[in-house]
C-alpha cells in the first residue's frame, strides 16, 4: 500500500489515521474532512460546551504538533462527493480526485431532521455554540427526542434557568434502549427537575413559534431543538457499488470491498461476538474500530474480526449512566445490585437466557466491573 | 524512548476502559470512578497497552507524552 486515503477526520477517521502510522505505514496518507475544524470531540458538545462550562478549545483531539507528526495530506473543510471502486478514486467537493490503493470510510452521520425552519440540532460544535447563545434563565426551550442527546441538552437547559419542554414519541424514553423499568427511572428525574416531559407525542413540523404536534396543537417556544436520530453520511457513495443499508454494509473485519474498509458511526458491520450486524454511534466504537479498520486494512490475511462490547456514557443533572453491551437486542431486564427507587443500580439485559449488556447508575466502579467480566466471557 | 501519561482529570467520564486494557498502569476512584494512574513512567513492556489505553478513551483524556 502506496496511497492511504482516510474520508472523515472526526474520532474513527483520525484513530484510523493514527494507527496506520503506528503499525508502520510509511506511504501516502490523506485524511480529507467536511469540517473546517481540526479533529474535535464530540460527546461534550450536548454536556460541558452548551453549559459553557468548555470553551471549544477543550475539545481539540490533536495539538497540531502530534498532527504534523503523523505526516498527513490534510484536507479539512472539503467533503467527499463520489467514490469511484474500479478506478480507486476519492472525488472531492472541490473538483479533485484523490487516488487510494487502501481506503477507510469513516464520514460519520448527520442529524434528521423535522419539516420546518429556524430548529437547532446537535452534531457539529456550531451547532452547540448555537443553541448555548440562545439559552439562559426564562428562555422556553423545546426538546424534540427524548433520546440520550436531547435528555442531555434538556438537562442542561434546565441547569441554565431555561424552561424546558420535552418531547417524546414513545410511551416511556428510551424503552427500546433501555427497557420500560429504567426509562421510566430517566422520566421520573427529568421531571423532579422541573422539565415537563411529554411523552406519547408525535411533532410534525417545526415553525416560527415552536412546534406543531400531529394532532394539531401548538407547543410555543423560544428555540426548538430536534434529536431524533441521525443519518449516515452515504449519499456520496451513491452508485458506487458499495452496500448502503443505513450504514456502509460491512462483513465483521469491517471491510465493505477490497481494501475498503467502514469505522465509525457510518459503519454497519457484524459483531460476531453478538452475532448481530450493527450500527454503533458511540464515542468509543468510533475509535475502536477506526484501530480495527486501519489494523486490517494493513494486514488484510491476518484480519481480526471487529467485536468490541459497545459502550456508552451518559451525564444528565447528577447522574452517570453508564453501559455496557449491546443492550438492543434484549428480551428481560434484571435489576442485580442497588435499587431503582435509590438512583443506584445496575441493571442486566439479557436474550434467550444470555448476558448481553449491562447499564449502571451511581454504582461503584467494582460493582461494575464484575459484570463487564462476565459480559466478556459469556459464550454466543 | 520513555513515555509519560497525564490524565486530564476533569474529562475523564469514569468508563474504566483504560483499566480494562492496562490494569497494572491504571486503576478507578472508588466514589466516582475518576481513573488513577498508578504508574505515569510505565515501563517498555507496558506501552503497547497504555497507546491502546489512551486510544481507547471515550473522554480523550489520556495524554501520552513521548520523550
Amino acid at each position: 500500500m502506496k496511497e492511504a486515503v482516510v474520508v472523515g477526520a472526526s474520532a474513527a477517521g483520525l484513530a484510523a489515521a493514527e494507527t496506520l502510522r503506528r503499525q508502520g505505514y510509511a506511504g501516502k496518507l490523506t485524511l480529507i474532512g467536511e469540517e473546517l475544524a481540526a479533529p474535535y470531540d464530540r460527546p461534550p458538545l450536548s454536556k460541558q460546551i452548551l453549559a459553557s462550562q468548555w470553551e471549544p478549545d477543550r475539545l481539540v483531539l490533536r495539538t497540531e504538533i502530534e498532527l504534523a507528526a503523523l505526516d498527513l495530506d490534510l484536507r479539512l473543510g472539503v467533503g467527499a462527493t463520489g467514490l469511484d471502486l474500479a478506478g480507486r478514486t476519492v472525488a472531492l467537493a472541490d473538483g479533485t480526485r484523490v487516488p487510494y490503493d487502501g481506503l477507510v470510510i469513516a464520514t460519520g452521520v448527520r442529524p434528521r431532521r423535522l419539516p420546518g425552519q429556524g430548529a437547532h440540532v446537535m452534531r457539529t460544535v456550531d451547532d452547540a455554540l448555537a443553541l448555548r447563545k440562545r439559552l439562559g434563565p426564562g428562555r422556553r426551550l423545546v426538546v424534540v427526542g427524548a433520546g440520550f442527546l436531547g435528555a442531555e441538552s434538556a438537562a442542561v437547559a434546565r441547569g441554565l434557568g431555561c424552561d424546558v419542554v420535552l418531547l417524546e414519541p414513545a410511551p416511556v424514553p428510551l424503552a427500546h434502549a433501555v427497557g420500560t423499568q429504567v426509562g421510566q427511572v430517566f422520566a421520573e428525574v427529568h421531571r423532579e427537575h422541573g422539565v415537563d416531559l411529554r411523552t406519547g407525542v408525535a411533532v410534525s413540523a417545526v415553525t416560527e413559534s415552536g412546534v406543531r404536534l400531529a394532532d394539531g396543537t401548538l407547543v410555543e417556544a423560544d428555540e426548538v431543538l430536534v434529536a431524533v436520530g441521525s443519518i449516515p453520511n452515504t449519499a456520496w457513495l451513491d452508485g458506487s457499488g458499495l452496500t448502503v443499508a443505513d450504514g456502509v454494509v460491512c462483513d465483521e473485519f469491517s471491510a465493505a470491498a477490497p481494501d475498503v474498509y467502514a469505522a465509525g458511526d457510518v459503519a454497519r458491520w457484524h459483531n460476531p461476538r453478538f452475532g448481530e450486524t450493527m450500527r454503533v454511534e458511540h464515542r468509543t466504537n468510533a475509535a475502536e474500530q477506526g484501530m480495527a479498520a486501519a489494523r486490517n486494512l494493513l494486514h488484510p490475511g491476518e484480519g481480526k474480526p471487529f467485536d468490541p462490547i459497545p459502550y456508552f456514557w451518559s451525564d444528565q443533572y447528577d447522574m452517570k449512566i453508564q453501559a455496557y453491551g449491546y443492550l438492543r437486542g434484549h428480551d428481560s431486564v434484571e435489576i442485580v445490585d442497588g435499587a431503582l427507587a435509590d438512583r443506584r443500580f445496575v441493571a442486566a439485559y439479557s436474550r434467550a437466557g444470555r448476558l448481553v449488556g449491562v447499564l449502571a447508575v451511581g454504582m461503584p466502579p467494582k460493582a461494575i466491573r464484575a459484570w463487564r467480566v462476565a459480559l466478556t466471557k459469556e459464550e454466543r | 524512548m520513555s513515555m509519560r501519561i497525564e490524565l486530564d482529570e476533569p474529562k475523564c467520564v469514569a468508563a474504566g476502559q483504560c483499566v480494562m486494557v492496562a490494569p497494572d498502569v491504571f486503576d478507578q476512584r472508588d466514589e466516582d470512578g475518576v481513573a488513577i494512574v498508578l504508574d505515569a513512567e510505565p515501563g517498555p513492556e507496558q506501552e503497547d497497552e497504555v497507546r491502546e489505553a489512551a486510544a481507547v478513551c471515550p473522554a480523550a483524556a489520556i495524554k501520552l507524552v513521548e520523550r
